[in-house]
């Protein structure tokens, strides 16, 4: 199992907002444990489906040059259960971004049926060791395999596009026109 | 212009949102980490909704001048120096220090600021009705 608790992202305005969706399937093991005959999606899955749509958000104003942890959730509240079958939109907004860390309001919607909300606090983190595991490749990957350049609108509302510096030699420009190859490397 | 009783109010409640404290644990001599339980990150939180309710920015180290603890001009043995409490008295002027000038260990200044502290802190970044 990876650690993606979203799916994919269907809105991203750089520095304000993104959504995304998260499926939620029989298939994904952990169901039949919780619980064995009412399989639910826990409700700290659904924080950290939350997390990661605002943490992305958040590493992406900062073009991934800080270590995003989540840090604090003042506050959260759950109204239903998400279980098999049901798809939950997240939506995210920056309430503040300092150099120290960002908070973000996030909700999650069943259709049009609210069911949780959530304030969650960001610490940027400047550690050393913790490079090996926050690289800035690591979350431009996922930002990729999230759908975030293909919807994604930079603050100018032009399309959002990867830091130059995370290029790689031999990568398309993410800002070219779509093509077949392109298309291959950012499905 | 707020007076010094909407600027106490605002600031309780931002404290009983950022810790998740009952109102009537907020008073104005308790200390935010010992009475409160307010930790590291509970500041950034606290730093924040203060900066909302308003409308003030608060630039890192203002609040809690952590470089002064960090510097080793500042800072022996784990101790603030003479030097070290004259800066923090000069950066800190809406804390009362004394108590902690008492002994001066580094790790005891977390438990130093309480909320009629943070009412001064804030009465001296916005204009105050009298």
């Amino acid at each position: 199992m990876r650690w993606y608790w979203i799916d994919r992202f269907i809105e991203f305005e750089s520095g304000r907002r993104a959504k995304a969706i998260k499926c939620v399937s029989l298939a994904e093991d952990y169901l039949h444990d919780h619980f064995s005959r009412y399989p639910l999606l826990p409700n700290s899955l659904v924080i950290e489906g939350m997390a990661q749509t605002g943490g992305l958000l958040v590493c992406e104003h900062n073009q991934f040059t800080e270590k995003v942890i989540l840090a604090k959730i003042p506050k959260v509240e759950f109204f239903c259960e998400a279980v098999p079958g049901d798809t939950l939109t997240y939506t995210t907004t920056i309430e503040y971004l300092k150099d120290e860390g960002a908070a973000i309001a996030a909700t999650s919607h069943k259709g049009e049926v609210l069911q949780a909300r959530a304030e969650i606090v960001f610490a940027h983190l400047n550690a050393p060791w913790l490079g090996t595991f926050f690289s800035p490749d690591a979350f431009l990957s996922m930002m990729r395999l999230l759908g975030a350049y293909r919807v994604g609108r930079a603050a100018d509302g032009s399309p959002l596009l990867p830091p130059a510096r995370l290029l790689r030699p031999g990568d398309l420009s993410p800002g070219a026109p779509k093509t077949a190859a392109r298309q291959k490397v950012q499905p | 212009m707020p007076t010094k009783e909407e600027i106490y109010e605002k600031i309780k409640v931002a404290l009983v949102e950022a810790l998740g404290v009952d109102d009537d644990e907020i008073q104005p001599e308790a200390t935010l980490v010992g009475d409160l339980g307010a930790e590291s990150i509970d500041f950034l939180d606290i730093v924040f909704r203060l900066e909302k309710a308003f409308d003030i920015k608060i630039p890192r180290g203002e609040l809690f001048p952590e470089d002064v603890l960090t510097d080793p001009k500042y800072v022996q043995d784990g101790r603030v120096t003479e030097l070290g409490l004259a800066e923090l008295r000069k950066r800190m002027p809406f804390a009362s220090l004394d108590e902690f000038a008492k002994n001066p260990v580094v790790q005891d200044f977390g438990n130093l600021l309480t909320v009629a502290d943070m009412c001064r802190f804030v009465e001296g970044k916005v204009e105050v009705t009298p």
